[in-house]
């Protein structure tokens, strides 16, 4: 007899988004006596379903196990549990193998991953990585580490003013030394949808290799990687009503292959003699030591929460919602919104500020109406240097958030004007 | 306690007017030292001029964008250390970041206005915005100008 989780996935359910936020009891928390929470920093994380909170305790409580490496029953349990939650993203990403996806903690991981798997092993001095301004951190800093080790050269197609990114330019940077276009496929300070579509065919040609950052993107929208055809994926769990401390870097099964190691121990080998070892096949060869089991599984649960609801309902949730925002917003007196104004071409992310208000103070003035945004400069530095300011306020969406909770971030906001006494 | 009077306790009257009609903004002629400062994650900058003759702090700027507690902050610390001396200023310096510890007046004399910002230590994550400006002051005392941060880790 094979376990299986506890969380299958279901039939397909109507987007009702009452039903939807009752399985999110923190939606129903107050911030302050009188004052509900409105939660709108779903880009930074989302937050968690019963279903999935309900998985990470049974695992603990009725499962809990090392796995591959028992043969008692609770060892077999934990394996088939893990297991099943490869195969569960795997289908969840339209992978054709689940031995492609790789667990690790998250995107930045992810990402390091393939500096260090591929990148450091493959590139020589001189070869080209191309980015583009809009990136997270974690998108730039550890090529330019690996620029400082190894002398690749990084390159950057740059964002226009309103958001999105030069598609003339990435044109011509991108040719014959370009080994890896790195690009995200939806900014998390702006929103931007980067049209994939028509810039991973310009690395192709190339012959180079090509990486999503796909953290806010496989949250919000339908993603296949087949479909896509690119060579790795990364993302995070914890941004799609998934435990923290879990993410995955999707490869082709070839290229995984292919690359080293990215750190050794138990779990990744095949055999250790004192005078060397050989590694494992992957996933494991990626997994070293012992994995976060219980969020892997909890990520599963939150897979079948996402496919049940069905992740093109989920952006058409998104896009209904990010459009009235962007309309409501737009009314309020002082708002300026940074990034696409169609929210065709943006995920669920409105980055804005108020006049003669700093963003942390929005912040701060919203927090106590219980509005949580996030404010800052999103780990995407160079985004706030292309537009000039050193912070915006951010308000993104997710599957549980309604119309109305815009309007209490925009009286809010008209609140916050007040109180600094501009605007007025 | 309401978040109204927590707010309050935050954004005091006299903290409001500092930031919107800040004292000692823009720059001096002929600094003899300067330090810049920057707050990363939440996107504070300031930049402090001073003339120092005499041992004296003969004048004071502040320049730069940030957050109302910091531009306040740094408004009420150039009122303070106008005209006193170094040791004096230190002295200031040492005071306020004490403030922001334990949040009790230092009982120092000069520092009534400063005392508004003591709501701040309530809200952690504001501290480091209150600091700046002193912080960035202390770098430009010691000469060498420099940068300084107080955020100890940036995303």
């Amino acid at each position: 007899m094979t376990l299986t989780a506890h969380s299958q996935p279901g039939a397909r359910l109507p987007f009702d988004i009452t039903r939807i936020r009752r399985d999110f009891p923190i939606l129903k928390r107050e911030v302050a006596p009188g004052v509900g929470l409105v939660y709108l920093d779903n880009a930074a994380t989302s937050q968690k379903p019963v279903q999935v909170i309900a998985e990470l305790t049974r695992f603990y409580r009725d499962h809990n196990a090392n796995i591959h490496r028992g043969v008692h029953t609770l060892s077999v349990e934990a394996t088939e549990l893990y297991e099943g939650a490869r195969v569960k993203i795997a289908a969840f990403i339209g992978a054709s193998d689940a031995r492609e996806v790789i667990f690790t903690r998250n995107t930045t991981e992810s990402i390091n991953l393939v500096a260090h798997g591929w990148a450091r092993k493959f590139l020589q001095a001189g070869d080209e990585v191309v980015v583009s301004e809009i990136e997270h951190h974690s998108n730039i800093v550890p090529w330019q580490m690996l620029r400082d080790e190894r002398g690749i050269v990084v390159k950057y197609i740059p964002m226009l003013p309103d958001g999105t990114l030069d598609l003339e330019v990435a044109r011509q940077i991108i040719g014959p030394k370009t080994k890896l276009l790195s690009i995200t496929a939806m900014s998390n300070a702006l929103g931007t949808i980067v049209p994939l579509q028509e810039i991973i065919p310009l690395a192709k040609a190339q012959g180079a290799l090509v990486l999503i950052d796909g953290a806010q993107s496989v949250p919000h929208m339908a993603v296949d990687v087949q479909a896509l055809g690119v060579d790795f994926l990364a993302f995070s769990g914890h941004k799609m009503l998934g435990p923290t401390g879990i993410g995955v870097l999707w490869g082709r099964l070839p290229l995984l292959d292919s690359m080293d190691p990215f750190m050794g121990g138990g779990d990744m080998i095949l055999s250790v003699t004192m005078e060397h070892s050989t590694w494992a096949d992957v996933p494991a060869k990626f997994e070293a030591g012992t994995p976060n089991i219980a969020d892997a599984i909890g990520l599963g649960a939150a897979v079948d929460y996402l496919s049940a609801l069905g992740m093109d309902e989920v952006r058409r949730h998104e896009i209904e919602i990010t459009d009235y925002a962007l309309r409501r917003l737009a009314d309020v007196p002082g708002v300026s919104i940074f990034g696409p104004m169609d929210a065709l071409q943006r995920g669920g992310v409105v980055s804005f500020e108020l006049e003669g208000v700093h963003p942390h103070d929005v912040g701060q003035l919203l927090d106590t109406r219980g509005v949580a945004i996030r404010t800052g400069h999103h780990c995407a530095q160079p985004v706030m240097a292309a537009l000039d300011v050193p912070a915006t306020a951010r308000a993104s969406f997710y599957i549980y958030n309604t119309t109305a909770e815009v309007d209490a971030l925009a009286s809010a906001l008209e609140a916050t004007s007040a109180f600094f006494g501009v605007g007025s | 306690m309401t978040t109204g009077s927590l707010l309050d306790d935050l954004y005091r009257e006299i903290l409001l007017d500092h930031y919107r009609q800040p004292r000692n903004h823009g720059g001096i002629d002929a600094p003899t030292c300067s330090a810049d400062g920057s707050n990363p994650l939440c996107g504070d900058q300031v930049r402090i001029d001073v003339s120092v003759a005499d041992d004296h702090i003969v004048d004071i700027s502040f320049s730069g964008r940030g957050c109302s507690i910091s531009q306040a902050s740094a408004s009420m610390m150039t009122e303070y250390v106008k005209g006193r001396t170094v040791t004096e200023a230190r002295g200031g310096i040492d005071a306020f970041q004490q403030m922001m510890v334990t949040a009790e007046s230092p009982g120092i004399d000069g520092f009534d206005d400063i005392e508004a910002l003591i709501g701040v230590a309530k809200f952690p994550a504001r501290v480091k915005c209150a600091s700046l400006s002193w912080k960035t002051l202390e770098q430009a005392l010691v000469g060498e100008g420099g940068a300084v941060t107080t955020d100890e880790r940036s995303a």
